[in-house]
């Protein structure tokens, strides 16, 4: 078994509810820790005994802890969100690759995200905002389906005062909302698009994703301007296994952050 | 003022690719307005007569709903129309309109709009191009909405995990 295969321990440390079945997991190496990650990338997850799903990392690269954000739906992530602090988890990664917003120096950077697509995400938003000089505008667009299902709303206070542009628009609201009420895509055009200078990095359902990138292109983008963030069935990690095939690429290899220009021929393939 | 108005139409998303010649002619129709918040536009089932192009600010569309109060259905901000339903077969308001924000928008009556679409084909049919453009976006927004595109999916043999 290789390194790549073999999972780590690491030991949850905190873990934070985000929506009714959103769960923000802290954890810590209980032995040597793995290499460090890039925003973007993801790590296989295993709740020992029932199985492995890859999720992205969703905190900020820091010397040894893991953030990651998961949602409910099904066995194994339903085991993950229900784990508590002290219990021990399986951990093989980093895996992929990601966002490089550092690209984006000297341009402008759009962030625009769609439910829990904003976590894997969040990571390349607290990258830029770390060296917010480097960049020119920084926009963060956020879509929901409701106020209560956004996740990490506690934050865009402080992405705002580091210098970002938040937006955070909900598909139903309460009376109580006092924000937007659209889909994602219609607050693009508000947010003053340069399209000769921007790079868009995209992340939410796989419709939202080509949404956006239609808005993106509509508005004089070009498809290796825009990055988008797909999910299949990683299981190896490494490429070797074929479960995440999408066209031509091995998604856990060659994804999940690729240019729009390599997906967009791929996402309205029915069998794919 | 006119010139102001004109400037302001100028500036608006409704009106790029208009001549000058016909963004003055709609100028010449629309007052500038600023709207305090919490301030209503409109109520629903009340007659539709009037268009406002949000240069500022935001709207809330609404709708009261037995046993869940006043709903927004949909915000609509800078670049965006307000006030298509005079449009339709039954010139009411469907829905009601609020400002959410300080707005400020150039108010047209929609009276004068036909009047002035009747008079010149030409900028009337540029007017029924951006209108109907406008419609359309708000239908496409709906649909997409409809689709609940966050909802939990659904487990499947090579889906969620």
């Amino acid at each position: 078994m290789t390194m790549s295969q073999r999972p780590a321990s690491y030991r949850v440390s905190q873990r934070r509810d985000e929506t009714h079945d959103t769960v923000t997991l802290t954890l810590e190496p209980a032995g040597a820790p793995l290499e460090s990650f890039h925003p973007g990338q993801f790590m296989m997850l295993y709740a020992f005994g029932i199985g492995e799903i890859p999720v992205s990392v969703s905190g900020p690269a820091g010397p040894a802890g893991l953030t990651h954000t998961i949602r409910a739906v099904g066995a194994v992530s339903r085991a993950l969100c229900a784990a508590a602090p002290g219990q021990v988890v399986g951990v093989r990664g980093p895996f992929g690759t990601s966002w490089r917003e550092s690209d984006a120096f000297g341009q402008d950077l759009l962030v625009i995200a769609g439910g829990i697509g904003l976590a894997p995400l969040r990571p390349a938003v607290l990258a830029a905002l770390s060296e917010r000089v480097r960049y020119r505008r920084i926009t963060v667009l956020i879509g929901a389906r409701s106020p209560a299902e956004l996740v990490f709303p506690a934050e865009y206070g402080l992405w705002r005062d580091l210098g970002a542009r938040v937006e955070v628009t909900v598909d139903r609201a309460d009376a109580s909302w006092q924000g937007h009420v659209s889909v994602v895509t219609q607050l693009i055009g508000p947010a003053g698009l340069d399209p000769q200078r921007t790079l868009a990095l995209v992340c939410g359902p796989e419709v939202m994703m080509r949404l956006t990138a239609r808005t993106l292109l509509g508005a004089g983008m070009t498809a290796s301007q825009i990055r988008v963030s797909l999910e299949r069935n990683m299981q190896c990690g490494v490429g070797e296994c074929g479960h995440c095939q999408l066209g031509p690429l091995l998604l856990c290899r060659d994804g999940p952050v690729v240019s729009y220009h390599a997906a967009a021929p791929l996402l309205s393939i029915k069998e794919l | 003022m006119t010139e102001v108005v004109a400037a302001v139409l100028a500036d608006h998303a409704f009106a790029a690719g208009l001549s000058g010649q016909h963004i003055d002619r709609l100028a010449a129709l629309a007052t500038l307005i600023e709207v305090p918040a919490g301030k209503r536009f409109f109520a629903e089932d009340q007659p539709a007569d009037r268009l406002w192009l949000i240069s500022s600010g935001r709207v809330s569309l609404d709708l009261q709903v037995p046993g869940r109060g006043l709903l927004t259905v949909e915000t609509l901000g800078p670049g965006d129309e307000l006030g298509l339903s005079w449009l339709g077969p039954v010139p009411r308001w469907q829905f009601g309109a609020v400002a959410q924000l300080p707005v400020t928008a150039l108010e047209f009556r929609s009276a004068a709009i036909q009047a002035l679409c009747d008079r010149d084909h030409e900028l009337g049919y540029e007017l029924t191009r951006r209108l109907l453009g406008a419609a359309i976006s708000r239908l496409q927004a709906a649909r997409i909405r409809i689709l609940d595109l966050y909802a939990a999916p659904t487990p499947s043999a090579r889906g969620p995990r």
